[in-house]
């Protein structure tokens, strides 16, 4: 496992060196490297902590050293420890923060669903009153999906093997055929995603579980190319390419929930509520739709291509309600 | 924090924890080294140093040993210092390292991290899932961080809010009894101040700073809330309870198809498919973004709807 990645901050030494003795003494004797690793710190910063340890120096009523270790050969030993010798309890962010996801990996009724009850068990135990306000945090998350969906889909993950989708693209309102070499399963923003090498774009893609119409698994190895790469989500699930078309849209203030849902390259505000949001799209009919959706509520004003085939789709729309459109131009 | 600093913190965690006894603050500094010498010097320090342990979540407790002990003292008593025993077995701790990671980003991550290792020090191993699970991810939210704090502490806040539709926010003030994340997406629930009423408020919406308004454990949830649920209820369409009948272009809508109820060929190359449907704006908004694949046969109202969404676009 790797360290988490720790921040910088004043405090955040303290609360490792006091984490440091009793890691050691709850193993006896460890590696200089596993500790250093498991701290997220260098040998070098470790050694200096453990100097720091071993220099601690009460003078009063008479003086004493409460803390005597060794380090010889890379192999940490504590010979004495003192009341230092168990670490500091969980503080309520501390505890909240494991509770809630524990709680959320639960919601998703994954395989661990008895390994999880057992470990928010014990943790609610070991934190005591700090586990309380934990309750006041809930993760909700997309159940929708169909359970055979991810079931299969985590099968194939666990086998290596390719499946088949049928999969439903909204932005294009399309039923998809593909075949894909899964990677990994994914949660994000609340949703369930598999990704995967899909061999129709040969490309790295995200399917939405929800989505998926129908999954098989195939009787052939996965084979995902050395080079692809897994999407770094934590920078969103969207990501533009300078390619892309740039599309500039004015919304009212009942228009506003597109800049919410929608990533924005640009926002500004024009007052009374009103935006002008940059959005960066490989797809023009996207934008459309968007467009005939928010009505009055939105207006594209770039590119001017656009411009113009929304307003010849809106027409040709309400011509079959037999309305007269007002003619363009 | 300088090195000096953490130095002489850690003398005095380790010289309060070893204590039996209450310590004055005399005693202390004649323990402690690192503080400076004039008396009112060091008084300011210990303050600012007290307040530190404090933060760090380090219970420190004051009193005396005696009746006849006149000056306050300081102890950290190991009973309450101490993190419980807790023993987790491999699958245990496998769970345990995938759920620190969901916060990884978010605003949380430090104080998971932070537990991790306190766990560690407890004699927990590090641990990975055998099978190959899920990489669960929780996004952030610049509101979060205070009013997470305001649900800890239990105090009012008061904030910006744009309501959808509003072209001017409004300030609001909310007895915060929880926050949820739904989907995706953060809100936080609890009682309107102003309304008198309970509410739910999208944390992406709030605009500008999050102010607490009161003081810690002022704000009384009521006994039974759910907030998951009272959340859920505000963001739930209702039941669908209208039906449409759509004239669907062959081989389109496929969104509009999976929901149908019924779908029969209308000739030349439509369908007419019947779909359910709650609220009318937002069925409207959605039938509007087909274009020309998609004609609301009936009802009257949602076809109106449609027509005036259409004409919005192109006017």
């Amino acid at each position: 496992m790797t360290a988490p990645a720790r921040s910088g901050t004043s405090s955040d030494r303290l609360q490792r060196l006091l984490a440091l003795v009793p890691y050691v003494v709850s193993r006896k004797v460890v590696g200089l490297g596993e500790t250093a690793a498991a701290f997220g710190v260098s040998e070098r910063e470790l050694v200096d902590d453990l100097n720091m340890l071993w220099c601690v120096e009460l003078r009063a009523p008479d003086p004493y050293c409460p803390i005597d270790l060794s380090y010889e050969g890379g192999e940490i030993m504590v010979s004495q420890a003192e009341s230092m010798d168990r670490p500091l309890r969980l503080g309520v962010d501390e505890a909240s923060a494991l509770l809630v996801a524990l709680r959320m990996l639960a919601e998703l009724g994954q395989a661990g669903g008895s390994a999880l009850s057992r470990t928010i068990a014990k943790l609610e135990a070991a934190a005591g009153e700090a586990a309380a306000p934990s309750a006041q945090v809930a993760v909700q998350v997309d159940r929708s999906a169909e359970e055979g969906v991810a079931t299969l889909a985590r099968e194939a993950l666990a086998a290596r093997r390719r499946v088949h989708l049928s999969y439903y693209v909204p932005n294009r309102d399309e039923a998809t055929e593909r075949d894909v070499d899964p990677m990994r399963l994914l949660l994000v923003e609340g949703r369930t995603y598999l990704e995967g090498w899909c061999r129709q774009a040969e490309a790295v893609r995200l399917f939405r579980l929800d989505r998926v119409l129908s999954i098989e698994l195939l009787d052939v190895a996965a084979e995902v190319p050395q080079d692809a790469e897994p999407r770094d989500v934590d920078q969103g699930l969207f990501r533009p390419s300078p390619d892309d078309l740039r599309v500039v849209i004015e919304l009212t203030p009942a228009g506003r929930w597109a800049a919410e849902y929608y990533p924005c390259e640009e926002v500004t505000d024009l007052g009374e509520g009103r935006l002008r949001v940059v959005l960066r799209t490989p797809d023009p009919g996207w934008v459309r739709r968007l467009a005939l959706r928010l009505g009055e509520d939105g207006r594209v004003v770039a590119p001017a291509a656009l411009v113009a085939e929304i307003r010849q789709a809106a027409a040709a729309a309400l011509a079959q309600y037999g309305s007269p459109g007002e003619p363009d131009g | 924090m300088s090195r000096r600093k953490t130095e002489r913190l850690l003398s005095l965690v380790v010289c309060l924890l070893s204590s039996q006894r209450y310590l004055t603050a005399t005693q202390i500094r004649s323990a402690v080294p690192g503080y400076p010498d004039s008396f009112e010097a060091f008084k300011r320090m210990f303050e600012r140093d007290k307040e530190e342990l404090r933060e760090l979540g380090i219970p420190l407790d004051t009193g005396s040993n005696g009746p006849l002990d006149e000056e306050v003292g300081y102890r950290i008593p190991r009973q309450e210092y101490v993190l419980p025993d807790i023993r987790l077995e491999p699958d245990e701790a496998a769970m345990l390292s995938l759920a620190a990671r969901v916060w990884r980003h978010a605003e949380l991550a430090g104080a998971a991290a932070g537990a991790l290792l306190k766990l560690r020090a407890a004699g927990v191993e590090a641990a990975e899932a055998s099978q190959p699970g899920i990489e669960p991810r929780l996004t952030g939210e610049a509101a979060f961080g205070p009013l997470w704090e305001a649900v800890r502490d239990r105090r009012p806040v008061t904030f910006s809010y744009r309501a959808v539709g509003r072209s001017e926010p409004q300030q609001r003030r909310l007895e915060p009894w929880g926050v949820v994340n739904r989907l995706g997406r953060w809100y936080v629930a609890g009682h309107d101040q102003v309304r008198d009423a309970v509410r739910v408020f999208r944390l992406s919406r709030i605009e500008g700073r999050v102010e607490f308004s009161g003081q810690r454990g002022t704000v009384t949830v009521p006994p039974g809330t759910d907030v998951r649920e009272l959340v859920a209820q505000w963001d739930t369409h209702p039941v669908e309870h209208q039906s449409a009948v759509l004239r669907v272009r062959a081989g389109t809508g496929f969104g509009l198809r999976r929901r149908a109820t019924r779908s029969r060929p209308d000739g030349d190359g439509w369908d007419l498919v019947d779909v359910p449907y709650a609220d009318p704006g937002w069925f409207a908004e959605h039938i509007a973004s087909f274009g020309v694949d998609v004609v609301v046969s009936e009802p009257a109202d949602l076809r109106d709807a449609v027509i005036t969404r259409l004409k919005g676009a192109l006017a």
